[in-house]
């Protein structure tokens, strides 16, 4: 290897790891695995300095697909093991990955404060309003008229609407993407990425298995029709009669990030004794 | 009642005591935890030795309350079998403690007139009732408060100088210094009249401190080098969080509080997964929301370190109060085989090496590890022997990059002797990998064969069985055919207990687990050697110590389980009549 | 650069898109059990890292220039394939049909370019590479010819999915 090929700049590919996934061939996470490691690529990152973290679900396994930094955990609290590990050691980019069931349902709560902590994360929630892992249950962005063998009638249920949920708890950055567009999905995610503070992208990502007419998301997705905003009152306008498959950054905030309160000093852990000498 | 009645050991008592005990019962507003603490800082710079552990009902504000003081010429974490006085600033609900404060013959109850006569239920004890004008006398000083002249009416009756406790004022008093001064010289004139007790001289001045248990967890954890720390507020863990916040800080490190304890043990785990020793505390019902994430510490090998102050339970139980009732959680809870380190400090002083080495062996394992302590030790303050801690030089065993091109990929759960794989921290270059809770091979990608599985379960049971303790395992103390077993916050009793029966010529032993888990069945079999009968003590209701016990280990034929569940404490009389009966 | 190495860089950028989009199929059906149909994904994707090269020697160039950002927010290139086209249970001729579409997709992009295109030689590029992909496109109705069209029902699976988590 000569000086100049060592330099070179990373491409998507160098970001990919030789692990093979084992999603449902057609499924739209293929495409927001190239879309993630595209974004790492434009973004000149490098993969030790980049570690993807995720919960349970078949978006969830992203982590061991990339060549970067993992943490693959329990199901529904990607958000808070991102969150120590950014605290900890706010040097690295991190990255979740989720789906409807894992961010939205069991990890919902985690979800709100994440919003409302405003770590400088970037949060990729795959949404294909099922459940796949466990043969197609509805999640909380499914249709409440969608029957399944758990719920044969349809949930009844009205969904979950991340986006306002996610203006509402305080996020940085609100977006939406869809998998068919990969190279959009990276450019969203890029930005994303860019922007400091919890931003927050939905990826619509069809589940070709259990969702088959999902196939025709391709059809119903438009640029949203209004640029994006930094004003909270009027992205909440939008995103409340929001149809579900407006694509593009919709909010873009100003809030700073988190930062640990009081003044970080260096003192030796032997002086903490002295409040306890007599 | 369970223990013994007091009247029937206080005569044991000499005129000059070795300990006194006492009580300051009121409601909220009347400053009883106030006056406590500068009672106890009043005992510390007399040179005594002592604790105040204390007792309130479920208000939030202006709920009864008790401060529970027990100063000693010998080093003490415990509670004595009774005590010596009991003083009420108001009798509002004080009946409520009556079981948590036994009295006796020899008892002296205080109380204030105008606040009615003490409840029968303390007079029928036989205790003296000694009434002190406590609100008219504070009238006499300019901003006075009854509780100062409380407890300068306790000083004087316990027979500490006055020069002891004026310095504990002025120490502990933050404002109206003036006042409280006035009003405590004014209650120490009365003691004469009234008469009390004698304490023998304190024994020769060492360095020492005055620390409560939680904080001496937190202290502990940070000498082991924590530096993160993620929690939700839940007694009796909080006030180790509070302690941990402001300290973290002027060290470098970061505190979050957390929306959950899902969110405390994941966040934990994060920050250790990025290389930073960390913890977080809780108490029951937060360990049972943990658990899950703790499995995933085990199989991803994430060192973490969880303090469970235990409460009574099941469920919320009783927040307030103590309870050995985690044990079995804390043991078995997890799903699946998941070898993990349990230890149980056992005084208040044993806080900080117990965490300080949890969190040793949780680095150096790569391993999740609980510290059992309890609401009695996390909420007790102690005048303690200075505890001479050194910074932890244990330190995780990390993965460095792979020297040249074409070297083997990295396997981050390479299967090593020890157990124990070098961990890559994020930010190094060529050994990246996904820490994993689904099974994997030794790159620590997602497995599902036989063997992969076999071969890390054996890992991870390696490196927890091949630990080695040394005599950390266990506090052993005494000798004879007849040993008390136990672990925790009640070798506090059992100790006293123990030097009784050597005073009275009785030889007994005492083993006190500090590390539970893994078990070490050889090193027990040595400790018990020519035991014949074992009392097993433990403060919780089924027996999970003992029923623990059997499981791992041999026991001498003859067994006796002495337990109770919480709040009430064991005295050391009742383990004392335990020992010697024939 | 001049607008006709602009241009062929795009080509290029183009068939290498492809390439890794048939490599990526070929992994997804390999991993799903369906060797016969990862197998020609492979060949496909040999196909056009083919093309690739050729724009290379007849450019001269020892590698790919200096190019855009990998994306813009723009749609993937005319001759890849999208995601969502494979299926674990899929024939030969399926590929095959996919492979057709991108060719023709490819073949209108470059007709409606050499139209648009502002100078000579830019314009003959295009309609050249437009002219290769028709050329493409005979090759693959050929190849179809010669396997059988898949039966109805050719998706159905017997047994339902399988819970993995």
């Amino acid at each position: 290897m000569n000086a100049s090929t060592a330099a070179a700049p990373l491409q998507a590919k160098d970001f990919k790891s030789d692990y093979k996934p084992v999603w449902c061939p057609g499924c739209g996470d293929y495409s927001v695995l190239v879309a993630i490691t595209k974004a790492f690529a434009a973004l000149s990152l490098k993969p030790e300095n980049v570690a993807v973290v995720s919960g349970i679900g078949c978006s969830s396994r992203i982590p061991a697909y990339t060549n970067c930094y993992g943490f693959h955990g329990v199901h529904g609290r990607s958000l808070p093991a991102a969150t120590g590990l950014k605290i900890a050691r706010p040097e690295l980019t991190v990255i979740v990955a989720s789906g409807d069931g894992d961010g939205y349902s069991i990890g919902g709560n985690h979800f709100l404060h994440a919003c409302r902590r405003n770590v400088d994360l970037t949060y990729i929630v795959m949404d294909n309003h099922v459940y796949g892992m466990t043969k197609g249950q509805p999640s909380p962005t499914t249709e409440p008229d969608w029957t399944s063998k758990l719920a044969p009638a349809g949930t009844g249920v009205r969904e979950f609407h991340p986006l306002v949920i996610a203006l509402a708890s305080g996020a940085n950055f609100i977006a939406r993407a869809f998998s068919g567009d990969p190279n959009g999905c990276a450019h969203t995610i890029a930005e994303a990425v860019r922007h400091p503070g919890f931003s927050f992208v939905e990826i619509l990502s069809p589940c070709v298995t259990f969702r088959p007419d999902q196939r025709g998301w391709k059809d119903v997705v438009h640029p949203a029709p209004v640029p994006e905003t930094d004003d909270p009152g009027r992205a909440a306008r939008r995103l409340m009669t929001d149809d579900g498959f407006n694509i593009g950054i919709l909010y873009r905030g100003a809030r700073p990030p988190y930062h640990p309160k009081g003044q970080a000093e260096q003192r030796h852990v032997a002086e903490l004794e002295a409040e306890f000498r007599l | 009642m369970f223990c013994t009645p007091f009247q029937q050991i206080a005569s044991m008592h000499q005129p000059a005591l070795r300990s006194v005990s006492v009580a300051l019962a009121g409601s909220g507003g009347a400053g009883v935890m106030t006056a406590g603490n500068v009672l106890l800082e009043a005992a510390a710079i007399a040179g005594y030795y002592g604790l105040m552990t204390r007792t309130s009902g479920p208000q939030i504000r202006g709920g009864e309350a008790a401060a529970m003081l027990r100063v000693a010429t010998f080093p003490t974490d415990g509670q004595d079998d009774g005590f010596q006085v009991l003083a009420a600033i108001d009798w509002q609900n004080v009946t409520r403690f009556a079981a948590e404060i036994p009295l006796g013959p020899s008892s002296l109850i205080l109380g204030d007139p105008a606040a009615g006569a003490p409840p029968e239920l303390f007079l029928k004890t036989g205790a003296r009732y000694a009434p002190v004008p406590l609100k008219a006398l504070a009238a006499q000083v300019a901003g006075g408060w009854p509780n100062m002249i409380a407890l300068g009416v306790l000083a004087g009756v316990m027979g500490l100088s006055i020069e002891s406790l004026d310095a504990a004022v002025r120490k502990s008093l933050k404002k109206n210094v003036d006042a409280g001064l006035g009003a405590a010289h004014l209650g120490f004139s009365q003691a004469a009249a009234i008469g009390g007790f004698q304490l023998e001289p304190p024994p020769p001045r060492g360095e020492r401190w005055l620390v409560s248990g939680n904080e001496a967890a937190g202290y502990g954890a940070l000498r082991g080098g924590v530096r993160f720390v993620a929690a939700y507020p839940i007694t009796p863990a909080t006030e180790l969080l509070e302690y941990l916040s402001p300290a973290l800080t002027k060290i470098g490190g970061t505190l979050v509080q957390a929306e959950d304890e899902l969110a405390s043990i994941n966040m934990a785990l994060g920050a250790s997964y990025g290389g930073v020793p960390s913890l977080t505390a809780t108490s029951g019902p937060g360990l049972s929301l943990m658990i899950e994430s703790l499995g995933l510490g085990v199989a991803a090998e994430v060192p973490v370190v969880v303090v469970d102050v235990m409460r009574t339970g099941p469920s919320t139980g009783i927040a307030t109060k103590s309870e050995q009732g985690d044990l079995n959680i804390a043991l078995y809870g997890l799903h699946g085989d998941a070898p993990h380190i349990v230890v149980a400090p056992n005084s208040v002083g044993d806080c900080l090496s117990a965490t300080q080495w949890a969190v040793e062996l949780a680095e150096s394992l790569q391993v999740p590890a609980i510290v059992l302590s309890d609401q009695y030790f996390g909420q007790a303050r102690a005048i303690v022997d200075a505890l001479h801690a050194e910074t932890s030089t244990v330190e995780r065993l990390r993965a460095s990059a792979p020297e040249g091109d074409g070297a083997a990929p990295y396997k981050r759960y390479a299967i090593t002797p020890s157990g124990v794989s070098p961990m890559a921290i994020p930010g190094r270059p060529g050994i990246t990998y996904t820490a994993d809770g689904l099974e994997h091979n030794e790159r620590g990608l997602p497995s599902s064969q036989a063997a992969d599985h076999l071969a890390q379960m054996d890992k991870r049971a390696r490196k927890i069985s091949q630990l080695d303790p040394g005599d950390a395992w266990a506090s052993i103390e005494g000798q004879g055919d007849v040993a008390l077993l136990t672990f925790g916050s009640c070798t506090a009793p059992a100790r006293e207990a123990l030097a009784r029966a050597h005073a009275e010529g009785v030889d007994v032993r005492l083993v006190s687990l500090r590390l539970l888990a893994p078990a070490q069945p050889e090193r027990l079999k040595r400790a018990l050697e020519g035991v014949k009968r074992v009392i097993v003590l433990e403060q919780n209701h089924s027996g999970q110590f003992l029923r623990h016990l059997r499981s791992e280990y041999d026991l001498p034929r003859e067994v006796k389980s002495l337990r109770r569940p919480g709040p009430l404490p064991f005295r050391p009389e009742e383990i004392y009549k335990e020992i010697i009966q024939p | 650069m001049t607008k006709y190495e602009d241009f062929m860089a795009q080509a290029y950028a183009m068939e290498i898109e492809a390439n890794e989009r048939y490599l990526q199929f070929a992994e997804q059906l390999e991993t799903h059990n369906n060797p016969e149909v990862s197998k020609l994904f492979r060949k496909l994707a040999d196909i056009e890292a083919l093309h690739a090269k050729q724009i290379l020697a007849r450019m001269k160039w020892a590698s790919l220039p200096a190019m855009p950002p990998p994306f813009a927010g723009d749609a993937e290139g005319p001759e890849t394939a999208p995601f969502e086209s494979v299926h674990y249970l899929m024939q030969p001729y399926h590929a095959l049909e996919i492979a057709l579409r991108c060719e023709l997709r490819a073949q209108k992009f470059f007709e409606e370019f050499a139209a648009a295109a502002e100078t000579a030689d830019v314009r003959a590029a295009a309609k050249e590479m437009a002219d290769e992909e028709a050329e493409h496109a005979e090759l693959i109705r050929a190849w179809m010819k010669k396997v059988p069209k898949p039966a109805a029902g050719w998706d159905e699976d017997p047994d339902p999915p399988r819970m993995t988590e």
